[in-house]
């Protein structure tokens, strides 16, 4: 077990949290420390890769401590997080049960030490607790359980069944006359699950499109290679052939993303596949499409390089 | 011959009545809503029913994303589908957030008959049981369910509800009241006690009016609710009686006679028989016949009750 320094795991925004802003605003409250960086007058997008590089480094914290845990995947998929929570959602983390809140369904729940570290940066967590990732009565669990984690809107950790869960809700929308809007974060590896397709195709019948998947592109899998495991081209042919509305995105550009999500918003009568072309791993030089780190946690050495890259 | 009811169409009719009732009712089916009899409900409610194609898994997981989201949300196919097929969703995204879904299953045992192994479900019992959280029910004819869908739209949580494809004789009258956990005493008596469950209990009394000539006066249970079980009743049972046997369209494995056994086992030991399923799968045939080849039959629960008096300790 690698026992961080308790002062590598809290960053400022434990101490500095400042009481939420008017919550009907887009994005959920950035913590202090991203917040000052607005108030120095850098870009938005600045801004959130300021944000993004906390997060990265909550990850390695956070598995280095627990010793075990998924960084590969969390880290391709930082930048996706950070412009949902910090900018896209509407939801308040003072409340996170508000019934008009837009939901995030994390469907590839081994990324849990990345939406844990968002939850902890918007105000769900302490960002103290993360180091408790994996413990034994954590509300950090392995993989997501939404009885016990402020924030998950759905347990997940067996693959293939969020885009299903997603569209439940968004159907609720619906039913419910809200407008709210379902975000659904998948793996690629993970679309070879064919329960994927059972819910891309409902998707489309049903004509959602309060609905936006996610895919975190990383072409990687346990395996190996996505095209040497199971291939999946041609993959965004595929969403679109479901009737999907499909975006291709570079997965670490915030701006692409942020315009894919306001594309995604003006779509009528059909859901969104945004397609985020992504390095495992990234981030971190010696994980960068370095598979063996899918499942496996940094030693403490690795972690203490890891993190003096992401100072 | 007894009055004959449908277990399905007092299904569907009711998903009609409570959608009437309350507008948080949502109907899910996997492309057999004229089977299931969702399809009264589907016309009364287009807009609050959906049709997912043959595709389970996709259903459970709509049906749960709609239940997190306020809905009461029934969804349905027949039973071996209901359960093995997409067990994984059930365990995830129903069973651990206990969430607010009602599996409704038709075309339960052996019963579907001609269709053969493929489409009879003889382990969904055990496989429901075993999902935490889930309240599991098979309704012995169509008064009964009729009140057992009622309870489970009232009740918050998980259910499994098994009904069968053929029309089933009227055992209950219509002041019976269903609770939900709590076993039915359709007869008394005290020399062995018969734990029926679905298309058994109308055997089971048969087969209790047949040994009551013969001097064995049995007591028999219709245990509806298999899970949670009636613990109560069935201690008393076997303390009043001294040997009890099951009775169910399912196999001996995992179903309410492994369920009721361990009951007896840890709180009043008495000797036990078992009319079930054996370990193997069943062949295409009527209904009728295929009841008769597999030993579900009243004869079959009056020779398990007198195996189970005569070990009786004198």
């Amino acid at each position: 077990m690698y026992n961080l320094p308790r002062e590598v795991i809290l960053t400022t925004a434990d101490q500095q949290r400042t009481p939420a802003s008017d919550p009907s605003t887009s994005g959920a409250t950035a913590s202090a420390e991203a917040r000052s960086s607005v108030d120095t007058g850098e870009s938005p997008s600045k801004n959130l890769e300021r944000i993004a590089r906390t997060l990265r480094r909550h990850i390695i914290s956070m598995t280095a401590t627990a010793g075990s845990g998924h960084p590969g995947g969390s880290l391709s998929a930082v930048e996706i997080i950070t412009c949902l929570f910090f900018q896209v959602l509407r939801c308040r983390a003072s409340d996170p049960e508000w019934v008009e809140r837009d939901r995030f369904i994390l469907s590839k729940g081994h990324a849990a030490p990345l939406l844990y570290a968002a939850l902890a940066e918007t105000g769900y967590l302490p960002v103290g607790e993360l180091c408790t990732l994996r413990e034994m009565n954590s509300r950090l669990q392995g993989h997501p359980d939404k009885t016990c984690t402020p924030g998950v809107e759905m347990t997940c950790g067996s693959l293939g069944q969020g885009l299903s869960f997603g569209i439940g809700v968004a159907l609720a929308a619906r039913l419910n006359s809200l407008d709210y809007r379902v975000y659904v974060l998948l793996g690629d590896g993970e679309c070879d699950e064919g329960q994927v397709w059972e819910a891309t195709m409902s998707a489309a019948h049903f004509r959602i499109d309060n609905l936006v998947a996610i895919i975190d592109h990383n072409k990687l899998q346990i395996d190996g290679w996505n095209r040497e495991v199971m291939n999946l081209e041609p993959f965004p042919d595929k969403w679109h052939a479901f009737g999907w509305h499909v975006v291709e995105v570079n997965g670490h550009d915030i701006l692409q993303l942020l315009a894919a999500f306001g594309e995604a918003k003006q779509m009528k009568g059909r859901p969104t596949a945004i397609i985020a072309h992504t390095i495992k791993g990234k981030g971190v030089s010696f994980m960068e499409n370095n598979v063996d780190f899918h499942g496996k946690a940094p030693t403490p050495e690795e972690a203490d390089r890891a993190l003096k890259e992401l100072a | 011959m007894k009055e004959l009811s449908s277990t399905r169409e007092a299904y569907g009719k009711t998903l009609l009545a409570l959608g009437r009732e309350n507008p948080d009712i949502v109907v899910l089916d996997a492309d057999l809503s004229k089977s299931t009899m969702t399809q009264f409900f589907a016309k009364g409610f287009p807009q609050r029913f959906f049709d997912c194609g043959i595709a389970e898994q996709n259903m459970v997981g709509i049906a749960a994303g709609l239940a997190s989201s306020g809905k009461i949300a029934f969804a349905s196919t027949f039973a071996v589908f209901a359960t093995a097929r997409c067990y994984d969703q059930l365990r995830m995204c129903v069973a651990q957030p206990h969430l607010n879904v009602k599996v409704v299953a038709t075309h339960g045992g052996i019963t579907v008959g001609e269709d053969g192994l493929s489409h009879q479900s003889i382990e969904d019992l055990a496989l429901s049981c075993a999902l935490p959280g889930f309240a599991v029910i098979v309704p012995a004819d169509a008064v009964e369910t009729t009140q057992v869908i009622r309870a489970a739209a009232a009740t918050p949580g998980p259910f499994y509800v098994r009904l069968g494809r053929p029309k089933v004789p009227r055992v209950l009258s219509h002041d019976y009241r269903f609770v939900l956990g709590k076993a039915a005493t359709l007869r008394q008596g005290f020399d062995a006690t018969i734990v029926a469950i679905g298309i058994m209990v109308s055997r089971a009394l048969e087969a209790a009016e047949s040994l009551s000539q013969q001097g064995i006066d049995c007591r028999v249970l219709n245990m509806s609710t298999v899970k949670p079980l009636d613990v109560e009743a069935i201690v008393q049972a076997a303390a009043d009686t001294g040997a009890v046997v099951t009775a169910e369209e399912h196999l001996e494995h995992g179903g309410l006679g492994a369920r009721v056994a361990q009951v007896v086992a840890r709180h009043q030991a008495v000797p036990m028989a078992f009319v079930a399923l054996k370990d193997a799968f069943a062949s295409s045939g009527t209904s009728e016949e295929l009841l008769q080849r597999y030993g579900l039959t009243s004869a079959e629960i009056e020779k398990a009750v007198m195996s189970a008096v005569s070990r009786k300790k004198r």
